[in-house]
């Protein structure tokens, strides 16, 4: 009940996205927006390089630690009065979900954002027993309404337009009044206010994801900007948490280290307005909350990445940078990787979780610039992880067979440096020649994949190899 | 135990390589879960008193949340009744039961004020915010009788009040207290930290204040 992966046609994907003008209009704002805002709060903090060293050994630290941190927050949600449901898969996730649902005879279930809750395909799974799910983060929202998922893991709903999404809420909120002026960014947002805070007053369930699980006290965190998680897990009668295995964190201090990277490196915010710290359901005397509060702690693949070189993706804390400096996701967005998580970040967690062979094209759609890397809040070193991607794909024989012969061709070469060599510098010349005055091409044999979209540069001079051995050779300058 | 837990738990083990009966880990796990060290603590933050609510005021204020600053308790009704005036606010404010709040003379204003949770309905809430932090001019909020959680995200307008003295100058400070209050490992309800107003950017990443939660978020910070 997942969504169907278009992962194995992110080509016709990415084709299509830039041919559409809206989808290229929408992506500006993530060009222009995210970057410098991070770069501003990272440089106003001058612990911000500490802090990311700190924040990657906190979850390096617990993923080593993971089975005892899961038993130790596992006693601590129960003494609190809690609830914990293992999934190994998704389907056993949506089964908890719809179980605790028909139990307490739910009609409609409200939901504050969560990425896990759209890897596991809930909303589908609600539906088809009958009952209302209803996103309340606005970008969610908008995105339910048009029957898609999300584009991006922060910004659900930016690969859209506001003409867009005027359009939309025409379209669906037919109760009001269809002269009525929602022109304005504000008028959507106060439309949409209006529409949901009627759905949270009148939830049966409400279902949030987990930014963090505190294995010292049995808490789940959630982070919002628009206080959605807030009201979706204060007013209905039942929380239930989503979380995957590697949220946990050992203390409330680790918690404290990881909030001063993740809002930073999302939307440049020195903190989000809401951090929410859950533990239990509503206590005897409490006038509010929850009466009953639930877990359910997924899987779904990640146990399998432990102690593999894909360990490190499983310290990403979803704050979306990578895809926010990703020059491919600024130029497809993120719904032409196919499935749930896009970017830097979706490109090496795909292919562990759908399989290579569905996914492969992802960690080939990349320009290897780094810029991921370095603006990672938990240093994952996602190039180095999409290499091992491309290395495994190799090793399975995944790749068209010209792809494979022409790589063959070129190790058998590099794995000969003489006649490497010799080879590429004879190449150089005849192509700096055939490319004449021009210095360029607009075709070339076996190059089309290139030459297709842009001029192919001839070389010129020598090649990087014997550039190196001059430079090398000549004495060095004082600085 | 179920089937799902041995099986997560159990591939978890053979994945690290490990039995989770490892002395060694299970002394590293408890060691750290009981020291709850604090890691790397911003500068910025550890100022003393008077420099920590001014850092304070000014990190609310860049979050978009408007400050005053009254000299004693009695004051503060008179404070929330200009804030309501001057916004052209409607004379009605929902609290909780929380003493201090109480305890304020309220006669002296026009204001009717009521107390308990709110059911969606009230304009303005008023809470007492159990700490704050001058590092992001955040505040921390718990939940109970004294300061319903609904006061916290129902009301389009949100009045905090929180004293001089319980502005520390970190979250680790704050979580110190939570945990002096409710016991090592305990932990009420519901932990709020609260920073500026409700917000979002969902549309073209043009900010728009009052996404769910309140419009305005006015502290009250009391330096008696």
């Amino acid at each position: 009940m997942t969504i169907h992966p278009t992962s194995p046609q992110f080509k016709d994907n990415a084709h299509r996205a830039l041919e559409d003008r809206d989808l290229q209009k929408a992506l500006g704002h993530v060009r222009q927006a995210f970057i410098a805002k991070r770069a501003a709060a990272a440089e106003a903090l001058p612990e911000f390089e500490a802090l990311r060293d700190s924040a990657r050994d906190i979850k390096q630290h617990t993923l080593e630690n993971l089975d005892l941190y899961i038993e130790a927050w596992e006693d601590k949600v129960t003494a609190a009065g809690g609830h914990v449901h293992y999934a190994r898969d998704a389907a056993e996730a949506r089964e908890a979900v719809l179980d605790i649902c028909r139990r307490v005879g739910a009609r409609t279930v409200t939901k504050g954002k969560s990425m896990i809750s759209e890897e596991i395909g809930l909303n589908q799974a609600i539906e088809a027993a009958g009952l209302v799910p209803v996103e309340t983060d606005l970008g969610e929202y908008i995105v339910q309404l048009r029957g898609e998922v999300p584009s991006h893991i922060i910004a659900p709903a930016v690969h859209l337009t506001r003409d867009q999404v005027e359009a939309d809420f025409r379209r669906h909120h037919t109760h009001l009044d269809a002269s009525r002026d929602i022109s304005s960014h504000y008028s959507l947002q106060a439309e949409a206010r209006g529409i949901l805070r009627e759905r949270f007053l009148a939830a049966d369930v409400g279902v949030t994801g987990a930014n963090f699980l505190v294995a010292e006290t049995g808490t789940s965190v959630i982070v919002t900007n628009e206080g959605n998680g807030d009201l979706t897990q204060l007013l209905p009668r039942v929380h239930v948490v989503l979380a995957s295995i590697e949220k946990l964190v050992p203390t409330l201090e680790d918690v404290g280290q990881l909030l001063r990277v993740l809002a930073r490196s999302a939307t440049g915010q020195e903190m989000s307005v809401y951090t929410t710290l859950s533990t239990g359901p509503k206590r005897p005397d409490d006038p509010d909350g929850p009466d009953e509060y639930h877990v359910v702690l997924i899987d779904n693949g990640r146990s399998s990445m432990l102690g593999t070189s894909f360990e490190e993706m499983l310290r990403c804390i979803r704050c979306g940078a990578c895809m926010n400096h990703c020059p491919v996701y600024h130029s497809v967005g993120g719904h032409a990787y196919g499935w749930i998580y896009p970017g830097p970040m979706g490109a090496v967690l795909t292919p562990a979780l759908i399989g290579v062979e569905t996914a492969g094209h992802l960690p080939n759609a990349s320009t290897f610039c780094g810029r991921c890397e370095s603006v990672c809040p938990v240093r994952i070193p996602l190039p180095k992880l999409m290499r091992h991607w491309r290395e495994r794909e190799f090793e399975r024989h995944l790749q068209p067979a010209a792809v494979r012969g022409g790589l063959g061709v070129w190790g058998w070469f590099a794995s000969r440096p003489k006649l490497y060599r010799l080879a590429t510098g004879l190449a150089m010349r005849a192509l700096s020649i055939a490319g004449g005055n021009r210095g360029r091409f607009a075709s070339l044999p076996l190059a089309k994949g290139w030459t297709d979209y842009r001029d192919m540069p001839a070389p010129q001079g020598a090649t990087f190899q014997s550039q190196w051995k001059n430079r090398r050779a000549q004495p060095k300058r004082a600085a | 135990m179920s089937e799902a837990r041995d099986t997560v738990l159990g591939t978890i083990r053979r994945s690290l390589g490990v039995t989770g009966r490892e002395a060694p880990r299970r002394d590293a796990v408890e060691g750290r879960i009981a020291a709850a060290r604090p890691g790397v603590i911003p500068a910025r933050g550890q100022l003393p008193e008077p420099a920590r609510v001014a850092l304070f005021c000014e990190k609310a204020e860049a979050s978009a949340a408007t400050v005053a600053r009254v000299a004693s308790a009695a004051e503060v009704p008179g404070e929330v009744a200009r804030f309501l005036r001057d916004n052209n606010l409607p004379a009605t404010l929902r609290r909780g039961a929380d003493p201090d709040l109480a305890a304020m003379p309220w006669g002296g204003t026009t204001i009717d004020v009521t107390a308990g949770p709110s059911d969606g309905s009230d304009i303005n809430g008023l809470s007492r915010a159990f700490a704050a932090v001058a590092e992001s001019g955040t505040l921390a909020l718990v939940s109970g009788q004294d300061n319903p959680t609904s006061l916290n995200f129902l009301p389009d307008n949100h009045i905090v009040v929180v004293a001089a003295r319980d502005v520390a100058g970190d979250y680790e400070a704050v979580l110190g207290r939570v945990r002096d209050r409710y016991g090592k490992g305990t932990m009420p309800r519901t932990l709020n930290f609260v920073t500026g107003p409700s917000r979002s950017a969902d549309i073209e990443q043009t900010l728009i204040l009052g996404a769910h939660g309140p419009r305005r978020l006015h502290i009250v910070v009391v330096d008696d």
